[in-house]
């Protein structure tokens, strides 16, 4: 970046560098990111600019897409996942794109979207993760299953974000929900009983509370993502000091769609078909922590080493999610708050 | 008639910023939680006022808010004196590091918070962990600074001489701060704390981070039911509330901030070496630097450790991972190297700056000038309370209201650059105009008068009666304009543009990943967002020509 001024106004337009090529907006989530020379080779490939524009989490983002659907705020949307995307889907605000799939991305369709509207492009799964060496230490063996962390022998051990108020609390509670059925509420109440703490997000769960994070809190084990043992490697070291329960874990998937009424449909194809090409598949672990949909890609070594992935996560249908989630969100409060 | 025209003309400006940016999208969205599917159903909203819950979001944002306020003005006024009053060495230092916390984005600072307060962290045997104590201690932490700043350059500027009759006329310290400094201080407290209040009522990242999900105040309750739950009737509601509390708030504290007449005229007595009897004063303001540099000194100390427990060491690597673009090559963690988006930052801080101060300026000159009549001093009135608004509506209703309202042309100012500088000067506007309200009003009108009488334009008469006495405030307010938008990450985040992110919001996404190494770089940077804030408010500082305004 040029400092030709110490003042916007002034200042060179940085966004005027494509001339009069035409412009694709893309809108996502916060947590999207790309190496910039696949963004600069699909942009030379095409002859296209691609304008990103980042809308908050997930949640906020679909809001914001449902809010404005009558007159979208970009062409495609990439990043509204499994919890929400049946919102989206209900208020009208993707148009169906045909766009063919890589090998393996449909086995993450999603229920219901037979328009097929939306194209999945990466996978996580939200898992109970805990601290080995805690455990190593204290003679313990961890816990590895929901009904583990309401045994005394795990008494206030555990943290979690809140369900009501970021989104990994939410897959958990959803995870509980998908073991538990209608039972749920009597699992959190022997959850809460065993000294359960709530944080308000993630980053406050595992970067202040969890014994492992950035802040080496006093909680050994805590509400994270199936990838998080791969960034637990001490330097030099060939083991993780963490691991995800893959008995816990519930799967998330990110969506990507062309909005209905955008102004380059064309672009949006385009843009649909990257995210789902080779390159932009194997950049995804690296760039956004999270798997590709497609088979065959190969993965960073320590995520093939590391981050080991759950036979059988968790599942609710997006269909009941969007009916009960508002339900599910006050009763939970009502248990967890005392 | 010419009078009323003038001060229609200055208005405009301001007064059709706000319309359009404030006005336009907060009633935009309040619209569609009134007609949520095109028909008026004021039912919807309604309900959600008998609900309990909102009942108790409402009790809690009132005595949190009230008592943070409180607590702000007892220790902030002992600290003005200080700062302002008093002569010792270091002075300048110590006025900008306590304007620091302000800045700094409420995220980073709410981790800061945790990590001392909670179970076997440094301050754990408090037991403030998650109690509205601890989001209490952090909304006056970042709102101290506005009791120091506002109170003080009132203090400053405050004739000694009444108050050296009073002490010669046998009254004791105590009596001469009761009957004569306080009534002169009394607008500038007022001002302040209603500032105070307003951002304590509408705190966001604090009470969503140290409050959990036990304790919601109406901000954050709002972000919930738009963002998640798209109840838009209920966040509606709780916006409008939010609203009517605010304008009831702002008329009482208009009213008590009335000045008592151009009594308190300006002049700018040295500062005084340090007595005994300051000794109170000064042991609070040291308690105070001492407490709002414990969550600082976290953060320092936090930065030069390397990640994780067990390694334990001191390391610089995060502050060298900040002219990079993440930990390892081709990480692309950050769109933009951290040293990017602080050159972003300053950039949009300027403009943020000048926006501010010209619709500040403006606002404080038409609300201050001497009303001829009833009618005139009303619509001051109005006008004055209108631009304070900004400060009592959620940034989420705002944000959103941008959204679906700025969308069709000529007005589809989506994606305009400007959009940021724009928002964060919203935010400043009403600290700029209660920075330099107390100031142009305590003003005696007589010399205007007679500054015109010799011949002088309003042009002039400004420049030479007003500018002198307002210069400082003036600096004052730009420095907090400018700390403001260093900061702000609320609006920013919503508007950013993703090629040209700010420094809040780079640390924002460095602190939610889970490489440990991200965490240790945005403490990095948060200590380079502080130490950039505390280095601006040392240059303001410095520019305070004192000779200045010894008229």
């Amino acid at each position: 970046m040029t400092m030709t001024s110490c003042s916007l106004v002034g200042g060179d337009d940085d966004g005027a560098a494509g001339g009069d090529r035409e412009t694709v907006v893309l809108v996502v989530h916060d947590s999207f990111a790309l190496p910039e020379d696949l963004v600069a080779d699909f942009e030379k490939k095409n002859d296209l600019t691609l304008e990103v524009r980042k809308s908050g989490d997930a949640g906020e983002l679909t809001n914001k897409l449902v809010l404005t659907k009558s007159n979208p705020v970009g062409d495609v949307a990439f990043g509204v996942d499994n919890a929400f995307a049946s919102r989206a889907l209900d208020e009208g605000v993707f148009a169906a794109a045909d766009v063919d799939l890589p090998a393996g991305a449909d086995a993450y369709d999603l229920p219901g979207d037979d328009d097929h509207a939306l194209v999945p492009v990466d996978n996580g799964n939200v898992c109970v993760n805990v601290d080995d060496t805690y455990f190593a230490k204290k003679k313990l063996d961890p816990p590895a299953t929901f009904e583990d962390l309401t045994d005394p022998r795990y008494k206030n051990l555990f943290v979690t974000p809140s369900a009501a108020t970021s989104s990994p609390g939410l897959a958990f509670l959803l995870a509980t929900i998908a073991e538990y059925g209608d039972d749920w509420p009597a699992y959190w109440k022997r959850l809460m009983a065993n000294g359960t703490r709530i944080a308000s997000g993630w980053t406050d769960a595992y970067q202040v509370d969890f014994t492992q994070g950035g802040g080496a809190g006093d909680r050994p084990i805590v509400t994270s993502y199936d990838s998080s043992p791969a960034f637990t490697v001490p330097e030099g070291g060939t083991t993780s000091t963490t691991s995800a329960l893959l008995d816990t874990c519930f799967l998330q998937v990110e969506y990507a769609g062309t909005l209905a009424g955008g102004d380059n449909p064309e672009g949006a194809k385009k843009v649909l078909a990257w995210l789902v090409s080779p390159e932009v598949q194997a950049a995804l672990p690296d760039s956004m922590y999270v798997f590709p949909v497609a088979d065959g890609v190969p993965l960073p070594t320590a995520w093939a080493t590391f981050a080991k992935r759950p036979t059988a996560p968790k599942t609710v249908d997006p269909d009941e999610v969007t009916a009960q989630r508002d339900a599910w969100l006050r009763e939970w409060t009502d248990l967890t708050t005392r | 008639m010419r009078r009323t025209a003038t001060l229609l003309g200055l208005a405009a400006l301001p007064v059709a910023v706000l319309g359009v940016f404030f006005v336009l999208p907060v009633v935009g969205m309040v619209g569609r939680g009134f007609w949520p599917d095109g028909t008026f159903d004021p039912g919807a909203v309604a309900e959600v006022l008998t609900r309990p819950r909102v009942h108790r979001v409402l009790w809690f944002t009132v005595w949190t808010a009230s008592v943070a306020t409180a607590l702000s003005v007892a220790l902030g006024l002992p600290a003005a004196y200080v700062l302002h009053r008093l002569r010792f060495p270091g002075r300048g230092l110590v006025r900008g590091l306590l304007l620091v916390p302000f800045v700094l984005p409420t995220v980073v600072v709410g981790v800061a918070f945790r990590q001392l307060l909670r179970d076997g962290g440094p301050l754990g045997v408090l037991g403030l962990d998650g109690t509205p104590a601890g989001i209490v201690t952090a909304l006056v932490f970042f709102n101290v600074a506005v009791v120091i700043r506002t109170v003080g350059a009132t203090w400053e500027g405050l004739d000694h001489r009444p108050a050296e009759a009073a002490a010669s006329l046998g009254a004791g310290p105590a009596t001469v701060f009761r009957t004569v400094t306080l009534p002169a201080l009394r607008p500038a407290i007022v001002s302040a704390a209603s500032v105070v209040f307003l951002f304590c009522a509408t705190a966001f990242g604090v009470v969503l981070t140290l409050g959990g999900s036990r304790y919601a105040s109406v901000e954050t309750e709002i972000y919930l039911l738009t963002t998640d739950l798209l109840d838009l009737p209920a966040a509606a509601a709780l916006s409008v509330l939010q609203l009517v509390v605010v304008v009831g708030l702002l008329v009482v504290a208009g009213r008590a901030r009335r000045t008592p007449d151009a009594t308190t005229a300006r002049s700018t007595a040295p500062a005084q070496p340090v007595r005994r009897r300051d000794l109170p004063q000064l042991a609070v303001t040291a308690a105070l630097l001492a407490a709002v540099a414990t969550p600082v000194v976290a953060l320092v100390v936090g930065s030069l450790r390397t990640g994780g427990p067990g390694g334990g060491g001191w390391t610089l690597e995060h502050y060298r991972a900040l002219s990079g673009r993440g930990g390892t090559p081709g990480d692309p963690t950050l769109v933009v190297p951290v040293l990017d988006a602080l050159v972003t930052s300053l950039r949009v801080a300027v403009d943020a700056t000048w926006m501010a101060l010209l619709l500040g300026g403006l606002v404080a000159v038409v609300v201050t000038r001497r009303s001829r009549g009833r009618a005139e001093r009303r619509l001051r009135g109005v006008l004055d309370g209108f631009f304070m608004l900004p400060l009592g509506v959620s940034a989420v209703t705002l944000g959103f209201g941008f959204l679906i309202t700025l969308d069709s042309p000529p007005l589809d100012l989506r994606s305009s650059p400007l959009l940021v500088p724009l928002a964060q000067a919203l935010v400043a506007l009403p600290l700029v105009v209660r920075t330099l309200v107390p100031v142009l009003a305590g003003l005696d009108d007589r010399q205007r008068q007679a500054a015109a009488s010799l011949g002088a334009g309003p042009l002039r008469v400004f420049a030479t009666v007003d500018l002198p006495a307002a210069w400082r405030p003036v600096l004052a307010a730009a420095g907090f304009a400018f700390a403001v938008s260093l900061g702000e990450f609320g609006a920013t985040s919503f508007l950013v543009r993703d090629e040209a992110p700010t420094m809040p919001v780079v640390i924002f996404r460095l602190i939610g990943h889970p490489g440990v190494g991200d965490y240790g770089a945005a403490l990095a940077a948060s200590v380079v967002l502080a130490a950039t804030t505390a280095v601006v408010m040392l240059a303001v500082e410095r520019l305070r020509v004192p000779a200045l305004g010894a008229w």
